[in-house]
């Protein structure tokens, strides 16, 4: 048995227990220890792989693919920036890097303090509401400067 | 020429319906459910593709294959659409060639744009589809740079991949998956960033990759590509062949450039391997070009001596000297030679002819000996022949599967990959072996039951899986009834329905749960068809003939035998084992199984050679060591086996090698027993003969010679050479020479020659009269030996027993990369994924003995010791402890015991009771033996010419 000091590889027995035996148990598997732990370590992709009876590659192919999951950790809160053709006619684009350049961040960085991470999205569906972005779980819509410092602000004080 | 090869887009589809269709005015018929892709082939229209081949399931990915259907709106992708009943198909419209082109562009739009006028890339198939869909010019930027500034991985020995060039169609991803099974690879990332990993992008040698180099055949764009093409170029001309490895026999198509190989490319028509292969066969063939071959023959009067090179005359003079002194001072029986199951047919018929002809004895034995021979003696006596009972296709017909004592992913990776397939399509698996083998879990493959036996309780498991059968009334009575001799199994019944052959009673020693064992019995017995697959682990024990027929009884009694899907099928480790024990190589039968003390069949053989046969059987090989040591049995030839590594109880052999006058050995290399030898014959690489191997199946296939024999003689040539020179003149111009012998004197060979080879590919035999094509399945309808035969087989617990001094059961085995003692694999680079011989031992066994993971430990049973560095692993329970033999430095037959199967001496190397202790390095056995190695193998310079 492999070191798990920090306890990922019995985490995921845990969860692939609480799984119904179906063919496509993977994705719920990723997504419940992307819930738990804000990221898909790379050290737990063996575990998934065993218990699920599955290759490494399959894992990882599926984990590498979807935006949703992550392999490193991200900040406590992302913020999704919809950079899709509906939202850039709208000045997301401009919007965007204003904003990041104001908080001295990158696309795909974590802040500092481990506060936020920022990460282009390609199109969330809120076209009528564009520029819009995803804060954690909740959809913003008619973004504008303002609107994206309180975000930043929000995730920095919590 | 290289061997022609069509690639008909996507796989064969059998159907009994045939429809008919319309492609570019041409009628077609094809099974219904065939692509339009592959049915536009058939009348030679190649329409363009990157992501399919007929190796693979459509995946119409690349969408370079759209046509135009009569009737329909748009373009359908030709690869996955079905034909249907009067379709009319159009595959060149000017709306398609501007479809194809402009996918073509964005294929070629990240890629060099001097790759497209590239003419070394000619046989790439990206090239090629650019030229068939008329791309002449890019008109997207030049400056996109995803994949094309990423490293090659050229982590694997054997294979190059080169991120640059590949336009990730994910064949070798699906290769991978579908063909070998193991999904090691994937695409990674998505859009312009996806591209093909190993693992979690761990480098192909980190990675699950087992190298079988299924994912090079496919890969359309050289992106994977072999390290040999890359040095040697591509290859001019081919010829198919069959590989020396395992018993599988896959067919290779050998590719050549001038008078050297550059790659090896297994063979879509062949019948066993149907265009797959392992890393062994791929990949490890470069052992015979290694710089220790040995290439002259060479002689000494004492082993002490430096070998001196001489001329093929004088060794052949010397050998057959020697032996004639031999016989006039001890007697005609004083000499014996040995056949080996890496020769071919045509070559171990010789052998035998010589020892009995020649030589005028009979003792000849073969490796097969220590190994299979207990599948010869048990399938003889229950179903009437020493073979197995079914071909390699027939597991696509089978439901439930039993593994026993053998490791298919390791021993038979091309059959495995066939059976896993089989598994995912839904049939379930019984693995019966004390380790935890990968088929017991493997990715999408879980067996349903894995009995993990304590080693040496086979027949005790066996008689438990059929007493549950007997007495819950799962047996087929109508096919007993029909088929199998009713008073042997009126009494077998009554001995197996005992309730000491309960798997409650048989627990306390198999260590096995009886509700597993009875759940597993109910399985194969009503599952539908139920196969046996076996290995050594079943044969290589002191109750390995009973084992093999208590087998045979299970599957009697559950009426699965004779029809595809069923039967009892040994896996044999070598290329030739079922060859070399057809073509007569034990002491007591001629080829064809018939014992040497039958005067008609002796008389068929006196007529045809000229000489009077002795009746007595000869000497088995420990026999041979046992009459050396006694001073009785003083001359040894030797083709093409290492006895020293590979027979059990080192010490014992050495110590009767050392006790001859004249040892020849025949070999590529100065292996371990050239160490006692008196003269050396250079063999001959299966690359370097004509010939034939018979695989596991009973498959016989054409050995062709691909280069010059390299030290003159193929192996049959030196043994006709010895022949004459003995003053028992052989006539062959050609081995198909030999073969017609073996046809003419052996009735299950009679339909048999390399004219019919040649035209059908292959047969299985029997073949003769009553079947001019071969056999794929025996026994339908009636067992050969009439009825089939059950047999009471009392379980008799091994003498070797664990004890205060030798607390632990050591067992053996192989691994993929390794092939037996290692003579050719260990000089090829497959040493990369197993450098030496470890000893897995369970984590409580090892903290117990204070043993840390990849520490030297030293291995000791009463016969020997041996020091190796240890595995802590679970696949073995606790109380067992398993190593792998293919090293020589590690001896692992020092260690195993002079026990043997009852009928036919077979080794028990599977069962050793051993002790394990923390070692600082080698044992001294192991150092003085080096020292002897360093000192037999010294080859005198020439001497000054005076």
């Amino acid at each position: 048995m492999t070191d798990d000091p920090r306890g990922w590889a019995a985490r995921v027995r845990v969860i692939v227990a609480g799984q119904e035996s179906k063919p496509d148990r993977l994705l719920p598997v990723l997504r419940a220890m992307q819930q738990e732990f804000g990221h898909v370590p790379r050290e737990a992709v063996a575990e998934i792989a065993t218990a699920l009876n599955l290759s490494r590659a399959e894992v990882h192919g599926t984990l590498s693919f979807y935006q949703d999951l992550s392999e490193e950790p991200r900040g406590r809160h992302v913020l999704r920036l919809c950079r899709a053709e509906a939202c850039q006619a709208m000045g997301a684009a401009g919007l965007a890097e204003a904003a990041l350049a104001r908080h001295g961040l990158a696309w795909g960085e974590t802040a500092a303090d481990g506060s936020l991470t920022v990460e282009p999205a390609y199109c969330l569906g809120l076209c009528s509401c564009s520029p819009s972005a995803l804060f954690d779980e909740e959809p913003v819509g008619r973004l504008d400067a303002a609107t994206l410092d309180r975000l930043f602000a929000g995730a920095a004080a919590s | 020429m290289p061997v022609p090869e069509i690639d008909y887009g996507t796989p064969a589809v059998s159907s009994d319906r045939t429809v008919t269709l319309t492609v570019d005015g041409e009628k077609i018929a094809v099974p219904e459910g065939t692509s339009i892709m592959r049915a536009a082939m058939q009348r030679g229209v190649v329409i363009p593709r990157l992501c399919a081949t007929d190796s693979l399931a459509a995946f119409g990915s690349c969408r370079l294959c759209l046509v135009e259907i009569g009737g329909r709106a748009g373009t359908l992708a030709s690869c996955t659409t079905p034909v249907a009943e009067g379709m009319v198909v159009h595959t060149e419209t000017e709306r398609l060639r501007r479809l194809r082109r402009g996918v073509m562009e964005l294929y070629a739009s990240d890629h060099p744009r001097e790759w497209l006028s590239d003419p070394k890339l000619a046989g790439n198939e990206l090239f090629q589809m650019a030229a068939a869909v008329g791309l002449r010019e890019i008109r997207y930027p030049e400056d996109v740079t995803t994949h094309l500034a990423k490293p090659k991985d050229e982590s694997n020995p054997y294979f190059t991949f080169d991120p640059a060039r590949c336009i990730v169609c994910s064949r070798c991803v699906r290769a991978c998956a579908e063909i070998q099974g193991t999904y090691a690879l994937t695409v990674a990332g998505r859009g312009f960033a996806s591209r093909i990993v190993a693992s979690e992008d761990d480098g192909f040698l980190a990675s699950e990759c087992v190298s079988c180099g299924a994912c090079v055949q496919a890969c359309p764009t050289s992106a994977l590509v072999e390290k040999s093409v890359i040095e040697q170029g591509m290859p001019e001309h081919s010829v198919v062949t069959t590989c020396a490895y395992c018993g599988v026999g896959c067919s290779f198509k050998a590719e050549i450039k001038g008078e050297q190989v550059v790659r090896m490319v297994p063979w879509k028509e062949g019948q066993a391997n149907h265009g797959h292969s392992c890393v062994k066969g791929r990949f490890a063939w470069g052992y015979a070009l290694h710089p220790d071959r040995i290439l002259e023959p060479m002689v000494r009067a004492r082993i002490t001596d430096p070998w001196c090179k001489v001329s093929w005359e004088e060794a052949i003079a010397h050998a057959a000297a020697e032996l004639k002194r031999i016989q006039a001072a001890y007697g005609r029986s004083a000499v014996g030679g040995i056949t080996s199951s890496r020769c071919t047919n045509e070559e171990t018929f010789l052998v035998q002819k010589l020892v009995r002809a020649a030589f005028g004895n009979n003792n000849v034995d073969t490796c097969a000996r220590v190994c299979h021979s207990p599948t010869g003696y048990g399938l003889k006596t229950t179903f009437g022949t020493s073979a197995g009972t079914q071909d390699f296709d027939s597991v696509d017909h089978a439901d439930v599967i039993i593994v026993m004592g053998a490791n298919p992913t390791d021993g038979h990776p091309v059959f495995a990959s066939r059976m896993k397939r089989r598994l995912q399509d839904g049939a379930k698996l019984i693995v019966i072996d004390p380790r935890c083998i990968d088929l017991v879990r493997t990715p999408h493959v879980e067996a349903a039951f894995h009995l993990p036996l304590r080693p040496g309780t086979n027949v005790a498991m066996l008689n438990a899986l059929a007493h549950v059968v007997v007495t819950e009334g799962l047996e087929d009575e109508a096919f007993i009834e029909e088929r199998c001799d009713p008073e042997a199994y009126a009494e077998w019944r009554a001995f197996v329905a005992g309730p000491h052959n309960s798997p409650e009673v048989v627990e306390p020693f198999t260590t096995v749960p009886a509700a597993l064992v009875r759940q597993a019995a109910r399985l194969y017995a009503t599952g539908g068809n139920g196969a046996i697959y076996y290995g050594l682990g079943v044969t290589e024990h002191s109750q390995g003939s009973t084992a093999v027929m208590a087998l045979a009884n299970l599957a009697m009694a559950t009426g699965n035998i004779g029809r595809p899907g069923v039967g009892v099928n040994p896996l044999r480790g070598q290329n030739n084992v079922q060859g070399s024990c057809d073509m007569g190589s034990f002491p007591h039968e001629l080829s064809g199984y018939r014992h040497i003390s039958e005067t008609a069949t002796r008389r068929i053989f006196e007529e045809r050679w000229g000489v009077t046969l002795d009746p007595e059987p000869g000497l088995r090989i420990p026999n041979m060591f046992d009459a050396a040591l006694e001073g009785s049995f003083k001359g040894l030839y030797i083709q093409g086996e290492d006895i020293v590594q590979s027979d059990p109880d080192t010490r014992h052999v050495t110590a009767g090698l050392s006790a001859m006058e004249c040892v020849i050995v025949q070999d590529l290399f100065l292996n371990e027993t050239a160490q006692f030898a008196h003269v050396f014959l250079p063999g001959s690489s299966f690359l370097e003969k004509d010939g034939t191997f018979t695989n596991a199946e009973r498959r016989i296939q054409l050995v062709r010679r691909v280069v010059a024999p390299r030290a003159r003689y193929a192996d049959w040539e030196a043994t006709v050479l010895l022949s004459n020179a003995l003053g028992y003149p052989m006539h062959y111009g050609h081995a198909s020479e030999i073969m017609a012998e073996i046809a003419a004197t052996t009735p299950t060979f009679a339909g048999v020659s390399f004219a019919k080879l040649e035209r059908l590919g292959s047969v299985q035999w029997p073949c003769n009269d009553a079947a001019p094509a071969g056999t794929p399945v025996m026994h339908i309808g009636k067992f050969v030996r009439g009825q089939g035969q059950f047999v009471v087989t009392e379980y008799l617990p091994t003498e070797e027993k664990v004890g205060p001094h030798f607390p632990l059961l050591l067992t053996t085995g192989r691994i993929l990369s390794q092939y037996n003692v290692g003579t050719q694999t260990r000089r090829t680079p497959n040493s990369l994924w197993h450098e030496e011989d470890r000893l897995e031992i369970h984590p409580h066994d090892a903290e117990e003995r204070g043993i840390r993971d990849g520490e030297w430990v030293r291995l000791e049973s009463r016969a020997g010791a041996t020091a190796l560095r240890a595995l802590i692993t679970e696949r073995v329970a606790p109380g067992v402890v398993y190593t792998t033999f293919h090293h020589p430095d590690t001896q692992t037959n020092v260690v195993t015991t002079e026990y043997s199967d009852w009928a036919t001496n077979c080794p028990e190397y599977k069962v050793t009771a051993v002790q394990v202790s923390p070692a600082n390095g080698p044992s001294e056995w192991q150092q003085s033996y080096r020292a002897l190695g360093e000192c037999a193998r010294r080859i005198a310079e020439p001497a000054p010419a005076k």
